[in-house]
């Protein structure tokens, strides 16, 4: 692959993997993505550790948790351009619904009282490998400077082909007013 | 379900007619009788009026002096806003909480006394101060707020509370209040001796048309704030379709620092009912509605009286002035603790028994204002200098004041000054010779018009006070040089936030972000760019904001990125890592996280 191209990395932090979903919606246009860019770390590729310095960084989700603040922190300090992939990257989203649950109820429902949870000895799980959650879900821009936000939930593929490509050939981003009403 | 209660329901009701559009009277009279309007009495209403629960409820839940749940016999709202703080509120509350044992906001476990914070209510020239059901206390500190507290937990009652009355009116046996009116100046126009009858004696001998003309040549402009002029208001109301048509007097002084209707209402009602009189004549109308906002509750029985008496005079009633066919007559409207409602459409929605919820403009009130018909609605004072330009004439008011801003002003200063009171000023008056006047002149910044006005520095001392310069509806609060400009406005954006009526985006969701950012930089952890976020999002707010409150609410923020930047910029510190927010810190985001679990990170764990 020739390295001149410049590269592309994504990653989904507290999302449903949708917005990646709707990365992927751009079926056979992915064709010339890679043309025109390279992946570096991304599910997609299941490339885990930046290679280089980035052009552009998409990011899927808030941050509800430590393990999220570092990756996001890692590609702001990879990336020429950090985007806000959908309303949970931008907004916090659905699990931004436990912002107005004090953090130990939302451990007692899920580690103790939860219909379907067996834990006798009802303590917390503290292993190391597990993540500390944060007090609450943050959006992207609370946690690092975000230089886009794209609406949607997911952005629709048109919208995410839209935005990347002039981002990638260096022309203004024109997005109509089709891909950016969601109603 | 009780039998008195219902009974109590359905007399109140019918007191009132069985009428929707008098929900706000309806429950008020029951919340008096009934120290609530539990959810029970809600129904017994919604059944007795033939309307829902919910419009009962959403009334009910809107305004801050109404509750749906018991409240203590006694209610004390101690006043939090800028000026009683710097006055020494904070030790008051406390001292109060102490004595009741009570959470702010909470009811002595008897049941007597309930403890509550409310924003300016019109007491900031004797301040700290605060109301105790209907009564205003002023001039309160640590020691008397202990005695009160003793006082009504042994079940005294709040008019017992005052012992000596302030001068004028306040001494009169239907006021019987310890407010004083510092009028420290007094003018030609508001301030001045007047014969009761005098200008609806000259307007009766005009023509309706010919009335309107004079108060445009006096090129007189609404008192309230927006400055509109008033006979070209008079005038759209007066053409306007409609088989009925309102005049309504906006007595609800909701903008913190200004307490000069108060002096009006207190010592000169009967020219401000006059000027409603002739506006009543001007337009077309019969019928004269006063909103008076529910911390002026006191000024009620006094007000109802002058109301009897120019009944009695024959100033009020059928063909008034020995005019045959000119009737006009006033009743008062009390609010119940709602700034919005001073803005007119709002105090429209409140007179029509509803939440104070602004109305879509337009149509515009001289359209379609209350209950659907022509409405002109005008501020207090406004109403007083058509009295008396009625009575002296055109010519003679207009050749007052400045170019744009022809007559008098009333002024009501607070804060760092030796002189606090309220000042009939010409209008064209420099802010800084108007300081020397009040004993300011020391001040570090001025806020002119209140939270919804600009805060200026002494650069823009020499500027006046007009409609053209520095716009004001009468408050000005001085600062002196040891106060935080910052936290004065932040304390501004707290007010907004609160009193957003939530029906808008930018309004509702919009002060909270700039509330947010303000807190953030008074926290040491802003960043440059947050100054232009708040640039841009507060002039975003004002673009989209439905009414006035919105489109005025990011001016504390605005005004003192204009006027104090190096405020801001001194408390902005280095970045820690490029691009990463200064305001996200990570331990303290783990910090339950560490509680619960026992463990710390083992990423962030330097
Ligand atoms: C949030 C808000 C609060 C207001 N409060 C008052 C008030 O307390 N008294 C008042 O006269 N006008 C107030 N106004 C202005 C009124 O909407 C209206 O312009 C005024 O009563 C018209 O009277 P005028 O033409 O005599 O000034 C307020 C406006 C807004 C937007
Ligand atoms: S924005 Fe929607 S699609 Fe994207 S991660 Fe959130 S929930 Fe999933
Ligand atoms: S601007 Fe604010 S107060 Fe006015 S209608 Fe909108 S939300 Fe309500
Ligand atoms: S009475 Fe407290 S600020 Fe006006």
């Amino acid at each position: 692959m020739s390295t001149d191209k410049p590269k592309v990395a994504t990653a989904s932090l507290a999302g449903c993997f949708g917005c990646h979903m709707s990365i992927l919606d751009i079926d056979d246009r992915i064709l010339q993505l890679i043309d025109l860019v390279d992946f570096d770390k991304s599910p997609v590729d299941d490339i885990k550790e930046f290679t280089g310095r980035c052009a552009v960084g998409l990011i899927e989700g808030g941050c509800c948790n430590e393990e999220n603040v570092r990756v996001l922190q890692d590609f702001r300090k990879h990336c020429d351009v950090l985007i806000s992939l959908g309303e949970c990257a931008i907004c916090g989203g659905i699990p931004a619904m436990r912002n107005n649950v004090p953090l130990k109820e939302c451990f007692d429902e899920a580690y103790r009282n939860g219909p379907s949870v067996h834990n006798p000895s009802g303590e917390y799980p503290s292993d190391p490998e597990i993540p500390l959650l944060l007090n609450k879900v943050y959006p992207c821009h609370e946690v690092v400077k975000m230089d886009y936000h794209l609406q949607g939930c997911p952005p629709p593929a048109d919208t995410i082909w839209a935005a990347l490509t002039a981002l990638l050939t260096d022309k203004p981003v024109e997005l109509p007013y089709e891909l950016i009403k969601y109603d | 379900m009780s039998d008195s209660l219902a009974a109590l329901v359905a007399s109140t009701c019918e007191e009132f007619g069985n009428d929707r559009t008098r929900m706000m009277d309806i429950v008020r009279a029951i919340q008096k009788e009934e120290g609530c309007v539990s959810s029970e009495t809600l129904d017994l209403i919604a059944g007795q009026l033939g309307t829902y629960r919910v419009e009962v409820e959403s009334v009910v839940s809107f305004y801050a002096f109404l509750s749906s749940r018991p409240k203590g016999e006694v209610v004390v709202r101690i006043c939090d806003d800028i000026i009683d703080e710097m006055k020494g509120a904070e030790n008051v509350a406390a001292a109060f909480a102490e004595e009741l044992g009570v959470e702010m906001g909470g009811t002595t476990e008897d049941g007597k006394v309930t403890l509550e914070r409310t924003p300016c209510i019109g007491m900031c020239d004797q301040a700290p101060a605060a109301i105790v059901n209907d009564v205003p206390i002023t001039n309160l500190d640590e020691s008397k707020a202990r005695a009160i507290a003793k006082i009504l937990q042994e079940g005294g009652a709040p008019a017992h509370l005052v012992t000596t009355f302030g001068h004028g009116n306040n001494a009169n046996d239907l006021v019987r209040s310890m407010v004083t009116n510092n009028i420290r100046k007094r003018g030609p126009v508001v301030f001045s001796d007047f014969s009761s009858g005098s200008a609806i004696d000259k307007a009766l001998a005009m023509t309706p048309a010919e009335v309107i003309r004079d108060v445009k040549t006096s090129r007189l402009r609404g008192r309230g704030g927006a400055g509109f002029p008033t006979g070209m208001k008079w005038d759209f109301t007066r053409h306007s379709t409609g088989d009925k048509r309102y005049v309504i007097c906006n007595a609800d002084e909701g903008e913190p620092g200004t307490f000069k209707d108060r002096t009006i209402l207190t010592e000169c009602p009967d020219l401000m009912f006059e000027g409603m009189t002739i506006a009543g004549y001007a337009v077309g109308s019969d019928a004269g509605i006063v909103y008076l906002r529910g911390e002026y509750a006191y000024l009620l029985p006094f007000l109802e009286d002058v109301l009897s008496k120019r009944r009695e005079k024959g100033l009020l009633g059928t063909n008034i002035g020995g005019k045959e066919g000119f009737a006009f007559d006033i009743r008062i409207q009390m609010g119940a603790g709602a700034y919005i409602c001073g803005e007119e459409t709002a105090l429209i929605s409140s007179c029509e028994g509803q939440r104070g919820d602004p109305k879509n403009r337009p149509p515009f009130p001289a359209q379609k204002g209350y209950l659907a018909s022509p409405t002109t609605v005008n501020n207090v004072e406004t109403f007083c200098c058509v009295a008396r330009i009625l009575d002296q004439g055109p010519g003679w008011f207009a050749q007052m004041g400045s170019k744009g801003s022809a007559g008098t002003k009333l002024l009501s200063v607070s804060g760092d000054c030796t002189s606090p009171g309220v000042y009939e000023v010409p209008f064209g008056i420099t802010l800084g010779d108007f300081l020397k006047l009040a004993g300011g002149e020391n001040a570090a910044a001025v806020q002119v018009g209140g939270p919804s006005g600009q805060m200026v520095g002494p650069d823009d001392f020499g500027k006046t006070i007009c409609y053209d310069d520095l716009a004001t509806g009468g408050s000005v609060m001085v600062f002196g040089p040891h106060r935080n400009i910052l936290e004065i406005a932040a304390k501004f954006m707290d007010f907004f936030v609160e009193e957003s009526c939530g029906y808008c985006t930018p309004c509702r969701a919009g002060n909270v972000l700039l509330q947010g950012h303000l807190k953030r930089i008074l926290d040491g952890r802003g960043e440059m760019e947050d100054l232009d976020y708040m640039q841009k999002t507060g002039e975003t707010v004002k673009l989209t904001s439905r009414c006035g409150l919105g489109q005025t609410s990011p001016n504390p923020v605005l005004s003192t990125l204009k006027n104090f930047r190096p405020a801001y910029e001194v408390l902005i510190k280095e970045k820690k890592e490029e691009g990463f927010k200064a305001a996200f810190d990570i331990q303290e985001a783990l910090g339950d996280s560490k509680g619960l679990i026992g463990r710390e990170s083992t990423i962030y764990n330097d």
